[in-house]
């Protein structure tokens, strides 16, 4: 579809409004509709269009498989590691009160992180998924 | 401060590990992580058995949210020692698993393989100490899923079917199991099981809570390898590379049969489980059956990871009789046989495992005088299989012998004469290979030595437990009565 300029072009206009509006969902998620899961799945569509359009290769050249295996655990690293801080502080396992002085700050900030985590996994994990299905005839 | 905190780190230790490996995915590194992850989790389960024999049953409320409320965790007797169970067998196989898993799985998907060991090392744990129903679920899913990839890097094609086959079977399980939990949810508007037991006990004389019942029984049924839904395992455990079927044999089933034992003496109780509802009468036929048929078919199989396979489906038959008594003493024969049967087939999965890394194969024709040949690793294997017979002075005679003791208790004589039929039928599938090892003429297949220390070591520990265990009954069958009687609610 390389060759097609219309869709090339689209494509370059569009990509960077997913990403965006990928983050929107991702930090709205504590007062809106959103979350990890939604955006991070907005997130792999953005370089999903991009695989799609410029090809397989391109997008492996854009994301390395190496980089996508740090990144898939960067989030679960993240979400565990919020976990262990809270422990670390003397509270309970993932109890978000311990992260800052006052309760209600302490979960948004809890909250914040762990979908974060989710965001981050799930994002490099669609990518991952794409590539192994769409890549399968690559040599 | 870290006491408190023991039963959330159970299970965030592989947990926070099996990322950590899928970053690094180097083979050694990856390995040592994953020892390291499961001796630490070895670790903290001696650690919670501790406190739970000295202060009793201990309660975990996830992110500070109270019990019914939030994802509750709950360690007693019974799940601690299923907890060390399952990672006493992980780390143990660990060890053995860096050689053997060098030889059967391709470098590129070391790393891969043991994040996925991490993974159903995480669901394994967290399936047996969570307090919440649809927290079961989750860690059920993530062990399935982590064990298909397990299964399926196996050396043959083969083993893409049978990972493929267990996939269907074990989605179709997890998917009764979260039927069952659902009309179980929307009867009492509960999901932490303790409340759930509370709340039962009002409304279970309904079509709901016995639908409920149902499904959970038959999904779980399909997880524990129950005859005659047994047909994924055979499979899975001859294609799975060898560590993975010494894992799983040991544990995944063991795991699967205390979900079963949690949702009918915890929370529907005995009186409806066992009485009102016709399973023991189910758990009788069927382990009755299972333990005959399996072990009949046993002693035709060429493959011998398929023989010990189907070995299993005959000891999960002893554990499904041990349930049906519906006394404290049955159910202390089938968690004494959980401790003991994860000992026996281990030490036989690790015994082929050797076998496997250095002839290839586990076919029975190529074992040919292999006791001159590889005289420590047959004689792991004898000894597993001495236990899984059930000879006195092994792990094996002991559940045997409580499983016949909690039998004459009630007066069920057909059973006894099962559970001594499938001794016997033991006898002729471990006597075949043994015949095969020891006295049939030397194969002319030149420098065959002894497996690698790294994998001997491991194996010969889990042969000494099964002796050791079998003239030292005090923590098996110690915690195992007090464990059943905590189950049925006898105060000791």
């Amino acid at each position: 579809m390389r060759d097609n300029p219309v869709l090339r072009v689209v494509a370059k206009i569009i990509i960077p409004m997913i990403l965006l509006f990928a983050l929107y969902v991702q930090f709205h998620g504590d007062f809106g509709p959103g979350g990890g899961f939604q955006a991070g799945v907005i997130f792999a569509a953005g370089f999903i269009l991009y695989g799609l359009v410029f090809g397989t290769e391109a997008l492996r050249s854009a994301v390395p498989p190496g980089l996508l295996r740090w990144v898939i655990s960067l989030g679960l690293i993240l979400y565990t590691g919020v976990g262990i801080a809270t422990m670390l502080m003397g509270s309970d396992y993932l109890a978000y009160g311990a992260l800052a002085h006052d309760l209600i700050h302490g979960q948004h900030l809890g909250i914040f992180l762990v979908e974060l985590g989710v965001g981050v996994t799930v994002s490099a994990v669609m990518v991952t998924i794409f590539l192994a299905f769409a890549g399968r005839n690559d040599p | 401060m870290i006491g408190t905190q023991l039963p959330a780190l159970q299970v965030v230790v592989p947990l926070l590990a099996a990322p950590l490996c899928l970053a690094l995915h180097r083979p050694f590194a990856t390995w040592a992580l994953t020892l390291t992850a499961s001796a630490l989790s070895m670790l903290v389960s001696i650690l919670l058995l501790g406190q739970v024999l000295a202060q009793g049953v201990i309660d975990y409320a996830f992110g500070g949210w109270a019990a019914p409320f939030g994802i509750a965790y709950r360690v007693d007797l019974a799940n601690a020692y299923v907890l060390l169970i399952v990672t006493t067998i992980s780390t143990v196989v660990t060890i053995f698993a860096r050689r053997s898993v060098a030889s059967e799985v391709e470098a590129h998907n070391q790393g891969l393989f043991y994040t996925a060991w991490l993974l159903c090392l995480t669901g394994l744990l967290g399936i047996t100490i969570t307090g919440d129903a649809f927290n079961l679920f989750v860690f059920l899913e993530i062990s399935s899923l982590s064990s298909y990839v397990l299964i399926a890097m196996g050396t043959e094609r083969k083993a893409l079917t049978a990972a493929y086959q267990y996939l269907i079977m074990g989605t179709i399980g997890a998917t009764f199991i979260l039927i069952g939990i659902g009309l179980l949810y929307m009867l009492t508007g509960t999901l932490n099981m303790l409340d759930m037991a509370h709340r039962l006990i009002t409304v279970a004389d309904s079509r709901t809570a016995r639908t409920g019942f149902a499904f959970l029984t038959v999904g779980l049924g399909l997880k524990i390898a129950l005859f005659p839904l047994h047909l994924w395992l055979p499979n899975a455990y001859a294609h799975a590379p060898s560590a993975v079927s010494a894992f799983l044999a040991a544990t995944a089933t063991k795991v699967a049969v205390y979900v079963l034992l949690r949702f009918v003496f915890s929370v529907f109780g005995v009186d409806f489980a066992l009485g009102t509802m016709p399973l023991a009468l189910g758990l009788a036929v069927l382990g009755t059956i299972a333990v005959l048929s399996a072990s009949t078919v046993a002693i035709f199989q060429h493959n011998l990871k398929r023989m010990l396979a189907y070995s299993s489906v005959a000891q999960v038959g002893y554990l499904a009789l041990g349930v049906s008594l519906a006394t404290p003493a049955g159910l202390t024969a089938t968690l004494l046989h959980l401790f003991n049967h994860a000992l026996m087939k281990g030490t036989l999965f690790l015994a082929l495992g050797c076998i496997a890394w250095r002839l290839g194969s586990v076919r029975l024709g190529d074992l040919k005088g292999l006791g001159y040949r590889m005289p420590w690793t047959m004689g792991v294997f004898v000894l597993g299989g001495l236990s899984l017979i059930g000879l006195p002075l092994t792990a094996g005679f002991i559940s045997k012998w409580y499983l016949v003791l909690a039998a004459l208790e009630r007066g069920w004589w057909p059973v006894i004469l099962v559970i001594i039929a499938g001794s016997l039928l033991a006898v002729i599938y471990i006597w075949r290979v043994i015949e095969t090892a020891y006295l049939s003429k030397t194969n002319k297949t030149a420098g065959a030595g002894e497996a690698p220390l790294s994998m001997l070591l491991p194996a010969w520990l889990l042969a000494i437990a099964n002796l050791y265990f079998g003239m030292h009954t005090g923590l098996s069958a110690g915690i195992a009565t007090q464990a059943a009687a905590a189950l049925f609610g006898i105060q000791p």
